[in-house]
């Protein structure tokens, strides 16, 4: 900005002087007739005026030129974002986790998980979850409330003692149930935490993706960056590359099926392997359903001790 | 205690489990007809072992152990909207009492409307922020099963009354009868190496406040957020649930009749997210309604008790919570003026300082955890390291330790210093 007002101050006087100041320039030429004289003044004055619209316009275009990429890679991300984790007005699903082992052991976590938008998508929602497996956790339920930029704020409700708490919530890197996947993974990473860029494009299978680096800007993260590969169609992430501190790969999540629900294509199937440990997670989502009209009030104390069984069913 | 106050004792759970049989039972008939073509049920639940070793010295009656048991335990649920039926119930073989038995954990029927709902049997409740720490939780607590070094759940006793809740929008409440009382469970005392004050005085007797309109407790809890934060506030009217001990007369006692005083309790909390972590702040007033002048040296002082709590995740799957209790006894003047010679003075503060760590491992299915409890204005102490395993989705094996110490021979740990033990809990779910 500080260089367009320089550049306006410096400008020749015609555009800016009035006329009264500039007679005496064009005075001179006494053999040209008056309006002779009004005419060409017009036409310097238009060329004057063509010039440094030009000049302004190429000197925006240096100054953004830059971020603009950048912009691309970040609206690939929101796109996505928006794709994957805030389609709809709410959504529920019936969620089938089975968590592998290296040594091939499975344990299972069944849950509905429920979601409603409020407000915009990469803004504030809701999450309700019910778990039905495994048996110690059953009847057991999660309230979340996720907001951009601020800790969540997160309740359980333990059957065994009809308690409900409040449960400590900065880290979002933490496993979700023992997982391989994040509470981010499942919620979401504000787009603001790292700084995007579209590294190339690539096909997978037949999909068009944008390949975009994802780099954390606080060193509090366990991986150092991640390659996200967005359908260029539906804006979903069909894979998901994790390097760590060293720059070793050394987690993958893929989108193993993708379904269309009510017009939304959705990931169905996903897996999140961890190559360094041989652990993996595989989520299957049943019965997804979007735009149900899920209550404002099922978000409440009162639901997460006795849960509606047309919303947990 | 006596054989007869644990004759009473027993007479007393069978009035209550017959009790609830027969009112599961009606509840049944009742709703059977209706259930048996369209509810859906279900059907869970565990087989447990139970042990706990003594670590520092036999039981006073000579045992080793402080609590081995088998259990089943059954979870049966049926639901028909606007109606579900829930009925926890555990059979048990107890191997120190040598005995088999059925408890009714839980039993109830919930009906559910728009806008309040109502639950009527036997059933849990939890009110209150604090960690083991109770203020405006003024439900029923088994502290034998706790110190025994059985699952928490057990902690908590069921009462046998209704709750109704209602959530106009504004704000949410609870509102909670329960006509027949229940008293905390203390150690048993064949078990247990405690202080007793009286010890020469066998002849006791227990007055339970009987069943009545007038005795019905009362118990009501108002709700909502404000800017952020849950905030809630209390209000009970029923007794005190630890007995206290009424002597036939004070130069040369007899016999003891244990009885439960009038109690109130007014009470706050707040909690919400604070200092990167979730803040709980609760406090109550313990308004000991026998005795406002605090003369009666047999029945408790009126208390404020306070509570303040922190708790945050330092890394992955690692959590710190930190508490600290304050106990004020009102009218302290009063209470050293009466207190009988040779009774042991309490503070006019009492504190609790506690400590809880659990760090899960192994995709959670490891979980480490360290509790403990010190008192810095009586120096006692209670230590609970716990670890406990995951073998599978539906076997899981816990092993820890129950240390007490410090402070005076009657003060709340001090008293149990013979106590300590090791505990084993295996369980399969189903």
């Amino acid at each position: 900005m500080k260089i367009i007002i320089t550049f306006l101050k410096n400008l020749p006087a015609p555009l800016f002087a009035k006329e009264g100041n500039n007679r005496s320039v064009f005075d001179k030429e006494e053999n040209t007739s008056l309006w002779q004289r009004e005419v060409r003044r017009d036409f310097i004055n238009t060329i004057h005026a063509i010039t440094i619209c030009l000049a302004i316009a190429v000197i925006f275009l240096l100054l953004i030129s830059s971020a603009s990429f950048a912009a691309t890679a970040e609206d690939v991300m929101k796109k996505s974002q928006a794709a994957f984790l805030y389609q709809g007005k709410d959504f529920k699903s019936r969620v089938m986790m089975k968590l592998v082992s290296k040594g091939g052991q499975e344990r299972i976590r069944e849950m509905t998980m429920l979601r409603k938008n409020y407000g915009e998508s990469g803004g504030n929602q809701k999450y309700f979850m019910y778990f039905f497996q495994p048996a110690d956790v059953k009847d057991m339920t999660f309230m979340v409330y996720k907001y951009p930029a601020k800790d969540d704020d997160r309740w359980l409700f333990i059957p065994a003692i009809n308690m409900v708490r409040r449960i400590a919530a900065q880290d979002k890197r933490s496993s979700f149930v023992g997982s391989d996947f994040t509470y981010e993974d499942v919620s979401g990473r504000d787009i603001e935490d790292d700084t995007h860029t579209i590294t190339k494009e690539e096909k997978i299978g037949n999909k068009d993706c944008f390949v975009v680096k994802s780099t954390p800007k606080a060193a509090d993260v366990d991986y150092s960056y991640k390659l996200s590969w967005v359908d260029k169609a539906a804006f979903l992430p069909i894979k998901e590359e994790y390097y760590d501190k060293r720059g070793e790969l050394y987690k993958v999540f893929t989108a193993d099926e993708v379904k269309e629900v009510k017009g939304f294509p959705t990931i169905t199937k996903r897996t999140m392997k961890n190559l360094q440990s041989g652990h993996m997670t595989e989520v299957t989502y049943l019965k997804a359903d979007y735009n149900i009209g899920i209550d404002d009030n099922l978000f409440s104390e009162r639901f997460l001790k006795q849960p509606p069984k047309k919303w947990i069913e | 205690m006596t054989k007869k106050i644990l004759n009473i004792k027993l007479v007393k759970e069978r009035t209550k489990q017959l009790r609830n049989c027969l009112a599961v039972f009606i509840l049944l008939a009742v709703l059977w007809p209706s259930y048996s073509f369209t509810a859906d049920f279900s059907l869970h639940g565990f087989l447990q072992g139970n042990y706990s070793a003594n670590t520092a010295s036999s039981n006073p009656d000579g045992g080793d152990f402080k609590w081995a048991e088998e259990r089943l335990q059954l979870k049966f649920d049926a639901s028909k909207e606007p109606f579900h039926l829930f009925l926890k119930t555990d059979a048990f073989y107890d191997h120190i009492g040598r005995k088999a038995d059925l408890e009714l954990r839980e039993g109830y029927l919930d009906y559910t409307a728009s806008t309040w709902d109502m639950r009527a049997g036997r059933q849990i409740l939890t009110w209150g922020l604090g960690d083991l720490i109770f203020i405006n939780d003024v439900f029923p607590k088994d502290y034998e099963a706790f110190f025994s070094g059985r699952p928490l759940e057990y902690l908590k006793k069921g009462i046998d009354g209704v709750k109704v809740g209602v959530y106009p929008g504004f704000a949410s409440f609870e509102f909670v009868a329960v006509p027949f009382f229940e008293s905390n469970n203390f150690p048993d005392s064949k078990r247990f190496r405690m202080y007793d004050p009286m010890p020469d005085i066998t002849d006791r007797k227990e007055e339970e406040p009987t069943t009545n309109i007038e005795n019905t407790e009362i118990a009501l809890r108002a709700y909502r957020d404000i800017a952020g934060f849950d905030a809630s506030i209390y209000f009970y009217r029923g007794f005190w649930r630890n007995p206290s001990m009424m002597p036939d007369n004070f130069m040369t006692p007899a016999s003891l009749t244990l009885f439960y005083p009038e109690l109130s309790v007014y009470g706050a909390s707040l909690q919400g997210k604070a200092l990167d972590g979730v803040l709980s702040l609760e406090a109550g007033y313990y308004d000991s309604r026998q005795d406002r002048k605090g003369t009666d040296p047999m029945t408790p002082n009126s208390q404020t008790r306070f509570l303040v709590g922190y708790q945050r995740q330092m890394w992955e799957d690692f959590t710190l919570g930190l508490q600290y209790y304050g106990e004020y006894m009102q009218d302290y003047t009063e209470y050293k003026k009466n207190l009988p010679a040779g009774f042991p003075k309490e503070k006019r503060l009492h504190e609790l300082v506690s400590v809880r760590l659990t760090q899960f491992l192994l995709h959670q299915t490891l979980k480490l955890s360290w509790f403990s409890f010190w008192s810095p204005s009586d120096g006692d102490y209670l230590l609970n390291p716990e670890v406990k395993y995951n073998f599978s989705d539906h076997v899981w094996a816990a092993i820890g330790g129950n240390v007490f110490g410090g402070g005076k021979k009657w003060s709340q740990f001090g008293q149990l210093d013979k106590n300590d033990n090791i505990y084993l809990q295996l369980r399969y779910e189903f």
